[in-house]
């Protein structure tokens, strides 16, 4: 069996009488595209916080690689391999996608307590953002403001900050959001590359953008996990159907 | 795409874009006018260029605070202080010949300027780093109380202690020296505040190019994403307010030597709100801001205020105008928006 990349092991949280997650397991192995789905309220962006860092569960651990990470901070955990995109795009709006992308450059590259060589010469950190947005799809835009970006370029650079940090596992919090028909499937396209590089965790609204990425779906209910399995499992359980996609299929 | 400039810029000078032609007109008046003095031995005017000079450079350690760090310190007064007791205390004991402190180690004063603004800076930055380790764990509004708070901590401790003088202050009977020079001098001081000014200003702008001054500006920014590219954003906010403070403090001990004085009037919040309005009058984030914004606040006090007590009225005005109309100050009124790259 294949050691997972990502490993959540029986996370609770409440906010005083309200669970928001319950005993939630999963895990992420290589190569793989796991989907977090749930109807909303379910407690999918708590969770995402707690694999992230910005919330402290209650009970549980979260590892990554094996490494157990339950009390990193967001930054350590980035540095040490868990990339990922925000629902809504946090980015610094004021200056060029570039510019955002050579913070992650930077961070993968050591210690930002440098204070006299000046980043607007430093053609190494410079270029290596650049590749990396052309890479995401952005080459000849890296150095337009966030803030002229489209919502779907921002998407991009977003995506192109968290490789820039050369990640074990990605986070992406419903990447399709915001998104046409065309970008959507853009963004579909680019998922499958690289998931042979780095195994996704993906929180998605787009049912066929889950059905065709995923190898695993895992639902999610009242902060309870109540399935997890392939996407043929999902597909057919009564329970999902009701809990979850009643209105939908 | 991000607005650029009407007129072409040169190819050959790159960096001559219209705020530069600003900043460089304003250092050339604010050198203009105490040569001018100079030359016909004014020497009102010479240190009204002192002034408004040292005040600049505490405007640009604020400045990187809140421009750069978007740290909106309303306690820098603590440090414009700390700054100019440092010079008071110093010269206290050395003209009195006596210990500043006796055991375990003796500490005598000194009347070495050098000596004292590395001393100064130093417990600045101390406590710097003593408040910014509270204080940024908070934010916004909340910040900005926490630190005026500290600054009154520090204030009222300067009230209480008799033996530098309490409430009334302390005299600085002889100013301290300088190696080579004749620091009495008014245009010899003068012209060693306008390059310590000059050097704060390249010093900033050099920071804030770094990779700490990018991590800095994005925490200023958007928190999230730096945390999220893998860098922590409290050491390099606390870094940043220690760096403010230090270069705020080197204006207090040069505040202290041109007026001859140090009182607790250098800590009070009031101090801390003049601070803060040479940055917003010049202009939040702009390199040149606080010289511009100390100038207009010097020369309003200084020509306004001798026909009317009331020329803070004016100050008023021209603030609100600024916070309505110029958010980029008086240097975004005339030189644009900023640029990035």
């Amino acid at each position: 069996m294949t050691k997972p990349v990502l490993e959540v092991t029986g996370l609770y949280k409440s906010y005083g009488a309200l669970q928001v997650t319950r005993n939630v397991s999963l895990d992420l192995k290589p190569n793989e595209i796991h989907a977090l789905i749930g109807p909303n309220g379910a407690g999918k962006s708590t969770l995402i916080g707690q694999i992230a860092g910005w919330i402290t569960p209650d009970e549980g651990a979260v590892f990554l690689n094996g490494e157990d990470v339950t009390h990193e901070s967001v930054a350590s955990r980035s540095r040490k391999g868990l990339g990922r995109s925000f629902q809504v795009s946090s980015l610094a709006m004021e200056i060029s996608a570039r510019r955002n992308v050579m913070l992650s450059v930077q961070a993968s590259q050591g210690s930002s307590f440098r204070f006299w060589k000046q980043t607007k010469s430093d053609a190494g950190l410079r270029d290596t953002a650049g590749s990396w947005l052309q890479k995401v799809g952005l080459g000849g835009r890296e150095d337009i403001a966030v803030s002229e970006l489209s919502h779907g370029e921002r998407r991009q650079v977003e995506v192109a900050c968290a490789l820039a940090l050369r990640p074990k596992a990605l986070l992406l919090d419903e990447p399709m959001a915001g998104l046409g028909p065309a970008g959507s499937a853009q963004l579909t396209d680019f998922l499958e590359e690289i998931r042979r590089e780095i195994p996704i965790l993906l929180i998605e609204h787009d049912m066929d953008a889950v059905f065709r990425l995923a190898d695993r779906i895992t639902v999610l209910v009242s902060g309870e996990a109540i399935l997890s399995g392939s996407v043929d499992d999902v597909r057919s359980s009564a329970l999902v159907r009701e809990a979850y996609l009643g209105e939908e299929a | 795409m991000q607005r650029t400039d009407a007129v072409p810029q040169p190819a050959t000078l790159p960096g001559l874009n219209r705020e530069t032609i600003v900043n460089g007109m304003v250092v050339a008046a604010l050198l203009a006018l105490p040569l001018w003095a100079f030359s016909v031995g004014e020497d009102y005017y010479v240190n009204l260029a002192s002034l408004i000079t040292i005040f600049a450079i505490a405007g640009v350690g604020l400045n990187f605070a809140i421009g750069q760090g978007g740290m909106v310190s309303f306690g820098h007064a603590a440090f414009f202080g700390i700054g100019g007791y440092t010079t008071g205390v110093a010269a206290f004991h050395s003209f009195e010949e006596t210990l500043f402190i006796a055991a375990p180690l003796a500490v005598s004063g000194t009347n070495q300027m050098l000596l004292i603004w590395v001393v100064a800076m130093a417990l600045c930055g101390i406590a710097a780093l003593a408040i910014g380790a509270i204080s940024l764990r908070t934010e916004g509004v909340y910040f900005i109380m926490i630190t005026l708070a500290f600054a009154q901590m520090i204030y009222y401790f300067a009230i209480s202690w008799p033996a530098y003088g309490g409430e009334d202050g302390l005299s600085i009977y002889l100013r301290n020296q300088l190696p080579v020079m004749n620091a009495d001098h008014p245009f010899t001081f003068f012209s060693v505040c306008f390059v310590l000014l000059l050097g704060v200003i390249f010093i900033s702008a050099h920071l804030s190019g770094s990779r700490f001054g990018a991590a800095l500006g994005a925490a200023r920014m958007n928190e999230t994403r730096l945390a999220t590219s893998g860098i922590n954003p409290f050491p390099v906010k606390l870094t940043g307010f220690v760096i403010s403070a230090m270069i705020t403090g080197l204006a207090g001990a040069l505040f202290a030597e041109l007026n001859g004085f140090v009182g607790p009037s250098m800590l009070s919040w009031h101090r801390s709100g003049e601070i803060m309005v040479f940055v917003i009058l010049g202009g939040v984030g702009r390199l040149y801001g606080p010289v511009v914004g100390a100038a207009l606040f010097v020369l309003l006090e200084t020509y306004i205020g001798e026909w009317t007590e009331h020329w803070q009225l004016l100050l008023g005005f021209a603030l609100l105008g600024v916070v309505l109309f110029a958010r980029g100050g008086v240097v975004g009124l005339i030189a644009g928006k900023p640029r990035h790259d």
